[in-house]
């Protein structure tokens, strides 16, 4: 009796901010539709507040008041494609979590690439230097050096 | 020694771009606005009942839009570099946007306030902070639920426009208006568009 009570208010405590949340937003949730694809709009959009979070994520004034923006913009039957652009033309590449590619971003997409094609050249032609390197100072030891070679590896076991 | 020469290059290299990035400001995220015509809305003017304003009115002359709310920290930072500004007169308009005066205010629990009490109640704080802290507008007016600031891309409270007599945005700035920058880019824009 005691454990399933136990476990009754355990999963009472799971759902309960999942409730509390989605009092918050409890106009969408009627359309699950709709509901899908402000999820999936809210998470390529960058909040301005925070930076570094989505509109999905955030619980930020703004992130709040956009997510009732895009839901208004889906209600009136606007297109992906529409909605993004309106946030763009508002707040301007930077709220896109995948910027286009252009000209000013082009370092950003390019540089990765860049950088890893220097570190494979550069890698290769170290890795050709040292093999030439290696081919040409690699001699077999001397009778004297084999001898010595032994003598302190003998020395080595002994101990 | 070429080698350590090519590694401390590369270091050195890396070391400016780091410190490069490190002095940017982050939250100074260039506006598509600045450019383009300054969004039309219609909003009720501070202390003038029954009446709206849009940004047609100010047609013909270069102005400047400040974005501000009685919570905002930052505004009481500014303010009196506005006030100071309007004091002397040069006959640039200040248009004051109050934004969510109610809504953006953490400490108040908007379920507790009745719908219909929301425009009055902004009113009245808005027009308390002005008669308190000095008016620099030309007037005030209210977005109440933060959709002019949304059309305004306003993402963090203080936000200043300058905008021409076409009705063009010309500059954003974000953050508080210091006495610099003041000095350095709003009056030398506002001059040579005022020519």
């Amino acid at each position: 009796m005691k454990a399933l009570y136990i476990a009754g208010l355990l999963v009472s405590l799971c759902i309960l901010p999942a409730q509390a949340s989605s009092t918050y937003e409890a106009a969408v949730a009627t359309d699950p539709v709709a509901e899908k694809r402000l999820q999936a709009l809210s998470r390529e959009l960058r909040c301005l507040v925070c930076q570094n979070e989505t509109i999905a994520d955030s619980n930020a004034e703004l992130a709040v008041d956009l997510r009732r923006e895009i839901r208004g913009m889906i209600q009136e039957g606007r297109s992906d494609n529409e909605i993004l652009e309106f946030m763009v033309t508002r707040y301007g590449d930077f709220v896109l979590y995948r910027p286009p590619v252009k000209a000013i971003t082009l370092l950003l997409w390019g540089g990765p690439i860049a950088l890893l094609l220097i570190a494979v050249l550069s890698l290769r032609s170290y890795l050709k230097r040292r093999s030439i390197l290696v081919a040409k100072t690699d001699k077999p030891l001397s009778a004297e050096e084999a001898r010595r070679a032994e003598a302190l590896l003998k020395e080595l076991d002994s101990k | 020694m070429n080698r350590y020469f090519w590694i401390l290059g590369a270091f050195i290299a890396l070391a400016a771009l780091l410190a490069v990035g490190l002095g940017l400001n982050p939250r100074e995220v260039p506006s598509p606005l600045v450019g383009k015509p300054a969004p039309a809305f219609n909003l009720a003017v501070l202390g003038k009942e029954g009446e709206t304003m849009g940004p047609e009115a100010m047609r013909g002359k270069v102005w400047l839009l400040n974005v501000w709310a009685s919570w905002c920290v930052s505004c009481r930072q500014e303010h009196p570099v506005l006030v100071e500004f309007s004091r002397r007169g040069n006959g640039t308009p200040i248009v004051g946007l109050n934004y969510k005066e109610l809504r953006g205010d953490g400490e108040i629990d908007m379920r507790r306030v009745v719908p219909e009490q929301e425009a009055p109640l902004a009113r009245e704080r808005a027009a308390g902070w002005l008669k308190q802290h000095g008016d620099p507008y030309l007037l005030t007016v209210m977005d109440i639920d933060g959709r002019v600031g949304i059309d305004y891309g306003v993402y963090g409270v203080p936000e200043t426009y300058v905008i021409d007599k076409e009705g063009v945005i010309r500059m954003k700035h974000t953050g508080p208006v210091s006495p610099q920058i003041l000095n350095d880019k709003i009056l030398p824009l506002v001059a040579e568009l005022s020519r």
